[in-house]
């Protein structure tokens, strides 16, 4: 059982659903739910099987576990597969999203409902792929194979400017990413090889670090996004279907935030201490200004769109601070960002399907019609706030703390954001669900669903139970999170030396 | 020239040998039987070029033949499979589709096959006269298939067009070769490779380099020697364009490589400049000017300006990692041009009608799924997106480029590739977003092989890459 290739296996079995659904007449009632079935039990097998990742994987060891080496179209690229505490509960994160964004479509999505579930699953195979992969090309071949499934998801299955926000959304990625594969390459040449356990160790010069840095940063700002180049995600979030929103912010964003870590981060220590300032300027900018702009929104999508750009900013920021509070923060962040930011646009598709607009102020006083929809909405608004006890709050407080050790006024700055963003989210909240039940069209409608509860009441004991007792995630992250950052003084001094050794 | 020399000269040449005699076979055969024998005359021609792709493939062997004039080494032998391998479904493609577009007569594939005989002998020339031997015997076919339909105004007017223009390029081309001729005293690229590596090279030396590259940048369509494409692209006869689209293409880009990598390569300096310019110049107007085009085989004829521009990256490196991504590329290419075209053809309404333009895929995922996604992969594909197979041809050009450290022509590369993914973009965006406008006839059997084949290809090289990357590779060892 120990040699069993579990990481292909989870990244790859979402294909064994695409085959069946290939095979499959996707029309008439039944077909329809041939589709839904087929392609629930795929994620949530996929799902399961992941989970014996982290079952088997050893908290203590910060290297890469699970590691699987093949050679790959022999060209020195490799397909070499692996998790660390980094990447591991990533992978977790994405299988564990699929489920709900194929519960989210069940009748939502009307039209071509086969090929809307085959883009889905091929998405979560590039993205599982993006997490595991431990060769640069490798990983560079699935962080932009991602791009193809939404673009399709967007175009085909989006709102009313559909094509515009696909197009944004894609040409924007495609912008950063193609010179980063020109880094990619740059470090192929430079280190001769392309293995990311043997480039991590590797050591790149000073002045060839600054250029890798700069590549990598449009790459991944653009993915993550930071503002100013956070443009594409309103319009994409606004435009996706639910699920396509809820894999947007659970998921996506995350591959940029996973790469600064992996790339920025650990394999250019001197050039990430360099650029730390313009990052943190950027992070509160990013903080401050989206959390403003989120407060003038009349859509709730785009107002969530804008506090996930603002929650990102505490992400780049603890990031970048380099250290173990500031970096365990942001993954917890990405984590709990994940399942709140993902939950929230849920909430809004249930009320969506109801009403099928997205104004905010159609609605007003549900809380008198739909009581449960109320409460799990306000555990939802209270986590993206950071109320003490939900998951919003661990990784705010952390990265906060992190970046106060090296930058106070970029904590202040940082901590005014968690006001502005209770005031967004709680006139959201007051707005929609508060108030007096008096528009028509409101009084009709029902409270949640057998299938709606399905989707949400998990997601609420998540948000609640690693609020409470984040230990699980700490422990998995603890050692690697170590490493990275021991490695990173390393570099940091073993630079400093050699540059007052020259002096 | 003895016994022993001529037969081993015969030997070596023998695909091109058995491409000749057939060809005049077929010529007779066509005139013996009369006007209806056009389909049995196409049957043969494909059977003719699929011996001599096996001979190819097969058959071991290699050296020099004809006192020098004609080499076959790795990369030639790669080079050749590919062409052939073009023409052999370029003349497939036609077959279903000959007698709606008044191709079927027996002249029609006899000439392919002589063009494709021109090919080989282009890929394995190995001196001046013989480059140009086999360039013109390539082109002469070529102008007479682009004017092939000769009731069909706009196709007399692609072949003129393409006629005067290609002879103002072989003019030109002849005359670098004399002044080549001139400044080094021989015709045969190891001489004159021999010749520049002991003298410095004199300015008009560098004028003759300069008139060749010419000539052969005119025949891959690179900018500024593009201009032809997009009218003769529109113009001839969709299976034809397919036909210049494929073979000819990789021909001439082979002959570049190995003019290059071989005759010129002790003055790499002085030739990398004239690449990098057309290179960049190329994929940006590939990239610029499709954005415009409403008809689907002159944005097709621009998008082959950007894929010989991104191929000519990997020249510019002039390295054998370079080179392999060149063969590399190139084969790549063809593959999703034939199966582009392919899809192209498919685009015919019930009453005979070709249609031509973009906007007429609209809702293409609804009315013909199978074709939808088989060209939405090759757009992809073509735009570079990975995991398909267009990325990775990009990425072998390109990593010979860094490794060559032409850092701006790279950038420039990598963001007019953007550029360019707009219009691929927007084919995927008719035929999945939009609603459809018409159906199209029932598709034939070979077309919905051949862009069936094409998508498989893109869509599993990251499976099956391995071996045709391995081969690039040994092709490219032929001049390092």
């Amino acid at each position: 059982m120990t040699d069993w290739p579990i990481l292909s296996t989870v990244t790859f079995l979402p294909l064994v659903g695409v085959l069946l659904l290939l095979f499959m007449n996707g029309e008439g009632a039944n077909g329809r739910r041939n589709v839904l079935n087929i392609s629930l039990l795929t994620t949530v097998a996929t799902f399961v099987v992941s989970l014996f990742i982290w079952i088997g994987f050893d908290n203590s060891n910060p290297g890469f576990q699970m590691v699987e080496k093949h050679g790959w179209l022999s060209t020195g690229i490799s397909y070499h597969l692996g998790v660390d505490g980094i990447s591991m509960l990533f992978v977790i994160l994405t299988t564990f999203l699929m489920p709900f964004c194929v519960l989210a479509s069940w009748v939502s999505v009307e039209k071509r409902i086969k090929e809307y579930m085959i883009a889905f699953l091929l998405l979560e195979v590039v993205m599982v792929g993006v997490f595991v992969a431990l060769d640069i090309v490798l990983f560079y071949v699935f962080f932009e194979a991602t791009l193809i499934p939404m673009f399709v998801i967007i175009g085909v299955w989006g709102g009313k400017d559909r094509v515009y926000a696909s197009y944004k959304f894609f040409l924007y990625t495609l912008a950063g990413s193609v010179l980063t594969m020109l880094a990619i390459m740059a470090m192929y040449w430079q280190a001769g090889t392309t293995d990311m356990t043997e480039l991590l160790k590797y050591g790149f010069p000073v002045g060839m670090q600054t250029w890798l840095w700069l590549a990598f940063f449009a790459a991944f700002s653009v993915k993550m996004p930071m503002w100013p180049v956070h443009t594409w995600l309103p319009d994409a979030h606004v435009q996706a279907p639910t699920a396509g929103s809820v894999i947007l912010a659970g998921v996506m964003l995350k591959l940029g935030g996973y790469g600064f870590i992996r790339f920025s981060l650990s394999m250019l220590p001197v050039a990430s201490d360099y650029f730390a300032p313009l990052v943190f300027t950027l992070s509160v900018l990013a903080i401050i200004y989206t959390s403003l702009v989120a407060l003038m929104q009349e859509d709730m999508k785009k107002l969530i769109a804008y506090s996930s750009v603002a929650h990102m900013g505490y992400v780049t920021m603890g990031i970048f601070a380099a250290n173990t509070q500031g970096l365990q923060g942001a993954i917890f962040q990405m984590l709990s960002h994940g399942i709140v930011s993902g939950a929230l646009f849920l909430c809004v598709g249930v009320v969506y399907d109801r009403l099928h607009t997205r104004d905010i102020a159609a609605y007003g006083g549900l809380v008198n019609n739909m009581p449960k929809y109320a409460v799990a909405m306000m555990i939802f608004t209270m986590a993206n706030v950071g109320l003490p006890g939900t998951s919003g709050f661990v990784g705010e407080f952390l990265t906060i703390i992190g970046v106060f050790r090296v930058n106070t006024w970029v904590a202040l700055f940082a901590a005014t954001g968690v006001i502005l963003s209770a005031s967004y989210a709680l006139w959201l909240y007051r707005r929609m669900i508060f108030g007096a039940l008096d528009k028509e069209s409101l009084k009709s409608m029902l409270d949640l669903s057998g299938r709606e509860k399905l989707i949400l009441y998990p997601l609420v004991v998540l948000t609640i139970f690693f609020g409470v007792y984040p230990a699980p995630v700490f422990d998995a992250t603890a050692a690697s999170v170590d490493l990275v950052v021991n490695n990173y003084s390393a570099a940091l001094q073993a630079a400093k030396n050699l540059a007052l050794n020259v002096h | 020239m003895t016994a022993e020399l001529l037969s081993l000269s015969l030997q070596l040449s023998m695909p091109e040998i058995i491409l000749a005699v057939g060809a005049l076979a077929l010529l007779m055969i066509g005139v013996f039987t009369g006007e209806k024998s056009a389909p049995m005359v196409t049957m043969l021609a494909v059977a003719l070029l699929v011996v001599a792709a096996v001979w190819v493939a097969v058959m071991p062997g290699s050296g020099e033949g004809w006192g020098g004039a004609f080499i076959l080494d790795p990369f030639a032998r790669f080079m050749k499979v590919v062409a052939l391998i073009g023409s052999i479904v370029a003349i497939g493609l036609s077959f279903g589709q000959a007698r709606y577009l008044e191709l079927d007569k027996f002249e029609f594939p006899v000439v392919l096959v002589l063009s494709t005989l021109g090919m080989m002998v282009l890929i394995s020339a190995n001196d001046l006269i013989s480059f140009y031997l086999g360039l013109e015997l390539m082109s002469l076919s070529l102008y007479v298939v682009a004017a092939f339909n000769r009731d069909s105004l706009r196709s007399t007017e692609a072949g003129l067009k393409y006629f005067v223009l290609g002879a103002l390029s072989s003019g030109m081309m002849l005359y670098g070769m004399s002044l080549v001729y001139g400044f080094t005293g021989n015709t045969g690229f190891d001489e004159i490779a021999r010749v520049l590596s002991t003298e410095t090279r004199g300015l008009g030396l560098i004028f003759g380099m300069v008139f060749v590259l010419a000539g052969a940048c005119f025949k891959i369509s690179a900018v500024p020697f593009h201009m032809w494409t997009p009218d003769v692209y529109e113009g001839a006869p969709t299976p034809v364009t397919a036909f210049f689209a494929a073979g000819p293409k990789v021909a001439a880009m082979a002959i570049l490589v190995r003019v290059v990598s071989e005759a010129f390569s002790p003055i790499v300096a002085d030739w990398r400049q004239i690449i990098v310019f057309v290179a960049i110049a190329s994929m940006l107007l590939g990239s610029f000017a499709a954005i415009g085009q409403k008809n689907i085989k002159r944005l097709m004829a621009y998008s082959s300006i950007g894929h010989m521009g991104y191929a000519l990256v990997g020249l510019a490196a002039g390295t054998e990692t370079g080179v392999s991504g060149v063969v590399l590329y190139m084969t790549i290419y063809m593959v999703m041009t034939l199966g582009t075209f392919a899809c192209i053809l498919a685009m015919r309404r019930e009453d005979g009608v070709y249609l031509e333009n973009v906007e007429d895929l609209a809702g293409l995922s609804s009315t013909k799924p199978f074709m939808a996604v088989v060209l939405t992969a090759l757009m992809f594909s073509m735009a570079g997106i990975p995991p398909l197979a267009g990325f990775f041809a990009k990425y072998f050009v390109f990593v010979a480029a860094i490794e060559a450290k032409l850092y701006a022509l790279s950038v420039i590369g990598v963001l007019s590739s953007v550029v360019g993914a707009y219009y691929y973009l927007r084919l995927v965006k008719l035929m999945w977003f939009d609603a459809p406008k018409g159906e199209f006839a029932r598709t034939g059997g070979i077309l919905r092989l051949v862009f069936g084949l094409s998508g498989l290809f893109v869509v599993a090289y990251v499976v099956i890459g391995g071996p045709i990357g391995m081969a690039a590779n040994a092709a490219a060892k032929s001049f390092f």
